[in-house]
């Protein structure tokens, strides 16, 4: 992998990834569209995390930890943004970001 | 065996971007969702490219099989399934477009034109004590219980205070709780409903001819 694929192939892709995620979580109406914008930009931060690991420092384990601790935060921020919209729904009745409003000045 | 590694990545990269533009494009919020999955189940397969065995099948198995599924679960709670005659973006997405693509070139100029990659892993004598090759799930398992134990156990209660946190916010009390009819109750809710309308048709058929008072009120 190290001699076929230079590393900054795999950036680009992560780069190209996160920025595809950034459109969708500043663009999209639905809230769990922009959730999922937010799931791609992490995931794409873990692709450069584990590139830099596998390229730089491959003996020691740092990198892959850190990759993990990302998924485990990506996860925990997955459960409590789908329970908001739910609870938002529940209360407003829709699932678009710009209807709710109610702390606008 | 390059060629094909080369191959390979570029089938994973096409899937993975692909993907990712298809969950941002598309309009049914389920079919962006199943595209979600596809754009992490490339991810995995990258992991697998790149050694880390142990991360691809957590990418499987937390995001395949966790966060995707409760994605779906929260599509279908809040049954926004189609999304038809409604706007998919804000009305200033092309503000949102224009910040993304100036991020790309911003970030991939540099890395690619002022950067010389060519990495060459550290070397050398590999003193005793130092790990040597690849860093798989061993290594990994043993450093959760030695020298991240304390991030260890902090995403532990991360992820305690987040199921709890989640519970919270979704609770409904139930005495607001909606009735949910069962099938049977629906049924004769809506042979109760078609009666009552077609008690009403056949009045205003009845009195549309001959009383035109009666249309007015």
């Amino acid at each position: 992998m190290i001699n076929a694929v230079p590393l900054e192939w795999v950036l680009t892709v992560s780069a190209a990834l996160f920025c595809i995620g950034l459109f969708g979580a500043l663009s999209r109406r639905n809230m769990v569209g922009i959730l999922m914008g937010v799931e791609l930009m992490l995931n794409s931060v873990n692709i450069n995390l584990v590139a830099f690991w596998r390229y730089l420092e491959p003996r020691f384990i740092t990198g892959q930890t850190f990759a993990l601790f990302v998924i485990t935060v990506a996860a925990a921020e997955a459960a409590v943004g789908l329970a908001m919209i739910i609870a938002i729904y529940r209360n407003w009745a829709t699932v678009n970001a710009d209807d709710v409003d109610s702390m606008k000045g | 065996m390059e060629l094909l590694i080369q191959i390979i990545f570029f089938l994973l990269a096409a899937l993975i971007l692909g993907a990712g533009v298809m969950v941002v494009a598309v309009r049914n919020i389920i079919h962006s969702a199943l595209w979600l999955i596809g754009s992490f189940f490339g991810v995995g397969a990258l992991y697998l490219l790149l050694e880390a065995e142990f991360l691809a099948v957590v990418q499987v198995l937390v995001y395949v099989g966790a966060v995707s599924i409760l994605i779906l679960f929260a599509i279908m709670l809040t049954r926004d399934v189609s999304g038809q005659g409604e706007r998919l973006l804000f009305q200033r997405w092309w503000l949102a477009l224009l910040v993304a693509i100036t991020l790309f070139a911003a970030v991939i100029t540099p890395t690619l034109l002022a950067q010389s990659w060519n990495v060459v892993p550290p070397t050398g004598p590999i003193e005793p004590g130092q790990p040597t090759g690849i860093a798989g799930a061993l290594e990994l398992g043993r450093g959760f219980v030695h020298e991240f134990l304390l991030h260890f156990e902090i995403a532990g209660v991360l992820l305690l205070v987040a199921l709890i946190g989640a519970i919270v916010i979704a609770f409904e009390e139930r005495n607001r709780r909606r009735k949910v009819l069962t099938l049977a109750e629906e049924h004769e809710l809506r042979k109760r409903r078609e009666q009552t309308s077609d008690a009403n048709a056949s009045e205003s058929a009845l009195s549309a001819p001959g009383h035109p008072i009666s249309q007015s009120e």
